[in-house]
């Protein structure tokens, strides 16, 4: 919103800029942030029929950006190699969820636990976003579409392992993660041991006057979000960021230049994968216990959505669209059931509602970018 | 259409052009092909009931045919795989759940549903067609999620739907439909049971295979004529088309328009198959089984005749039932599930990553 406005005022104090120019400019720039306002518009009417309260809300707000702004800042990297969203990082999450399946049947329990997980995922990831990195090489520009499938491909595998191998072929000594024929895993793991593993190494509460309930800050989560913000932010003035720039902005000249195109792609679905993983790591341990189907099936969509929402398109993203993208459409998650009540009488249609947000969202984006993309084309 | 192909070359010998029709049928195809074999057998040296197995391969086959043959339209005119169908899909539903509303039975009420349901999705195709002109060559991704948000957009539409037919509504008040609405009353079977008779035990769906027939000549006659060969230039080389005076655009939204109206058709014979009518999230999916169908069947996503819907959807609803009993008796009832994701992913995954001859010539 404020870029939204400084763009505004520039435009005003600088009088003899061509006329022609600065439609196109002010175009842009209401085409560039209308996204995000649209959508601040939207929180804003349904935080104010939603009948919540300030510091409930903000609360809400504090939990969900610290749990899922890692996941969403993951698909920075691949949008900007060119490769658009990266709806793969469904496998990411698989790893994080194997690597959750191994440090509890190991019983490793807090911090020690927690940090052997991001460890273990960490060549399972590799591993993954490898695979996926040489799928979307040979499919080269229809890398979206073969990430969705692909994700909706590794599920089913996924649930092969999960439902007949686990306890099987692969011994598990927890009886309670099993289901009680002997193999195949439950439908709920228990994540007790590591529960607010990272949440709750320190937590700041700060009182708003006139309120019983404190808004609680998980530091530690929030330092480790900044932390990835900052080296994101330092990555793309090493060599190997500008790589990724390169290949992003045109194949073959990067090509020419002498980078190793179909390598620094591979190299960015790598990244990719492994961030997911971390950030779905995260994202569990604040939430306590893991639905074995179903954690990781929606965690594309829902990143891809949320970063759509904060200004992003299918090849330009910054950090800041990122969090802003999280704010927004968590904030709309959490309102959009009961605004839908106070409004429509039904709660049912709030949340479909939601639904529909985060699907739609993605296909006008989609369309937007492929739209400019033919117009970029044609001239 | 053999001399084009062979662009004046030599001819091929024979041994050649074996080993270019298996590379065409490809690996998968093969891996899909043993695993149904495989399955088969298992289920003779199981003891299952053949006849039943094969009566409900024919009933499923027809079920689905449909909705697997909309994807022709889509491929021919250079779409790519309708990953749209959904809306379709839905408009077929609506025209289904207003003839239950104005109490309508019988084959007038099916008849009436897939008009309807064709004159609807003939409307949202058109619209649809000229949105996707604007969006070319991410026309698979922006389909899947339009697809998955008119499903989503339609579930308000059921929630807030004024119907009042008490088959419908649910039993004790409260607002919007039933998630599943039961066509027992209404029009479930009447293509099932009509002429249906019984052969060693096999019971053949006479009806729904005919109308299935039916369709398959339609199409197969519609992309003979004309306009299906100039459908089919715009599909596989737009410039060449352009150059030849050919629209390509209002070939692209024709092929949109058919491809949807035979969705809604498709939707319908496959509920009065079915027996149910499913609401809300129920099509959410439907288009990746269609998508899985005819590639199976050997169609690339630049082309696909009759042919591959047919082959396709044999193939593949067979293994779904014969998967079903055998994983039930060697494993667990769930494996069916986990192994129709796997090869239905499976084959798009392999489709999209195949190199085809003259992609990305726009």
């Amino acid at each position: 919103m404020t870029s939204a406005q400084e763009t505004r005022t520039t435009q005003n104090a600088v009088p003899p800029i061509p006329p022609t120019k600065k439609k196109f400019e002010l175009a842009y720039a209401l085409r560039s942030n209308a996204v995000p306002l649209f959508f601040l518009v939207i929180c804003v009417i349904g935080a104010y029929y939603s009948g919540l309260s300030l510091p409930f809300l903000l609360n809400e707000i504090v939990v969900r950006m610290a749990r899922n702004s890692f996941l969403v800042i993951s698909l920075i990297i691949p949008i900007l190699a060119g490769m658009g969203l990266n709806f793969g990082i469904v496998l990411g999450a698989m790893a994080g969820q194997f690597a959750y399946f191994a440090t509890v049947n190991w019983q490793i329990a807090g911090l020690w636990g927690f940090t052997l997980t991001c460890l273990l995922s960490f060549p399972l990831a590799v591993f993954f976003g490898w695979l996926t990195g040489k799928l979307f090489n040979s499919a080269k520009g229809k890398e979206m579409i073969t990430g969705i499938i692909l994700g909706f491909f590794a599920n089913g595998v996924y649930q092969l392992i999960n439902l007949y191998f686990m306890g099987n072929l692969i011994p598990i000594r927890v009886p309670e993660m099993l289901i009680p024929g002997g193999y195949g895993l439950r439908n709920t793991v228990d994540l007790k041991i590591m529960h607010y593993a990272l949440d709750n190494l320190w937590k700041v509460r700060i009182s708003i006057p006139g309120s019983i309930m404190p808004i609680v800050v998980p530091v530690v989560t929030i330092a480790v979000i900044a932390l990835l913000c900052v080296g994101m932010h330092f990555l793309f003035k090493t060599k190997l960021g500008q790589e990724f720039r390169a290949t992003g902005q045109n194949r073959h000249i990067a090509e020419v230049s002498g980078i190793q195109v179909d390598k620094i792609r591979i190299l960015a679905i790598i990244f990719s994968t492994v961030l997911a993983a971390w950030g779905q790591i995260i994202f569990l341990q604040n939430i306590g216990n893991m639905n074995t189907y179903g954690a990781h099936v929606q965690v594309g969509t829902f990143a891809v959505a949320a970063i759509l929402i904060g200004g992003a398109s299918v090849s330009k993203a910054t950090i800041g669209q990122a969090l802003m993208g999280t704010l927004l459409f968590h904030t709309m998650f959490i309102v959009s059931p009961l605004a839908g009540k106070n409004l429509l009488g039904n709660v049912q249609v709030g949340e479909y509602f939601r639904v529909f947000v985060t699907y739609g969202v993605i296909g006008v984006a989609l369309a937007l970018h492929a739209w400019q993309g033919k117009a970029k084309r044609k001239t | 259409m053999a001399d084009l192909e062979n662009n004046g070359l030599p001819r091929e010998s024979m041994g050649e052009r074996i080993r270019e029709v298996v590379k065409d049928f490809g690996i998968p195809r093969f891996i899909i092909l043993g695993f149904l074999i495989l399955l088969i057998v298992a289920a003779k040296v199981l003891g299952l009931s053949m006849p039943q197995l094969l009566g409900s391969i024919l009933t499923r086959f027809g079920m689905n045919g449909i909705l697997v043959l909309a994807m022709i339209p889509a491929i021919q005119s250079g779409t790519g795989p309708n990953f749209v169908l959904p809306l379709g899909i839905t408009c077929g539903i609506v025209a289904m759940t207003l003839s239950i509303e104005l109490d309508m039975t019988g084959l007038s009420a099916f008849l009436f549903s897939a008009g309807f349901g064709a004159l609807l999705a003939g409307i949202a195709g058109y619209f649809y067609g000229v949105f996707q002109n604007k969006v070319k060559g991410q026309e698979m991704t922006v389909g899947t999620y339009v697809g998955f948000s008119v499903v989503s957009l339609m579930c308000i539409f059921w929630t807030l739907v004024p119907f009042k037919s008490p088959e419908m509504i649910w039993p004790y008040g409260g607002s919007g439909l039933r998630v599943t609405i039961t066509l027992e009353k209404r029009f479930a079977g009447v293509l099932d049971n009509l002429f249906s008779f019984d052969v060693m035990g096999v019971t053949v769906p006479t009806g729904l295979l005919l109308f299935f027939a039916l369709f398959c000549v339609l199409t197969w006659l519609y992309m003979r004529s004309k306009s299906g060969i100039a459908m089919m230039m715009v599909g596989s080389n737009p410039r060449f088309a352009e150059s030849a005076g050919l629209n390509v655009n209002r070939l692209r939204v024709l092929g949109s328009v058919l491809s949807q109206m035979l969705a809604a058709v498709g939707i319908v014979v496959y509920a009065e198959s079915y027996g149910f009518l499913q609401l809300y999230m129920g099509p959410l999916f439907m288009a990746f089984f269609a998508v899985a169908s005819i590639l199976i069947g050997g169609a690339s996503l630049k082309r696909a005749t009759v042919t591959h819907a047919v082959i396709g959807t044999f193939l593949f609803q067979s293994i779904l039932v014969v998967s079903m009993p055998v994983a039930n008796l060697v494993v667990a009832d769930n494996l069916a599930d986990v192994v129709r994701i796997i090869i239905s992913n499976g084959i798009i995954l392999y489709a999209l990553t195949r190199k085809e001859a003259g992609v990305d010539v726009r």
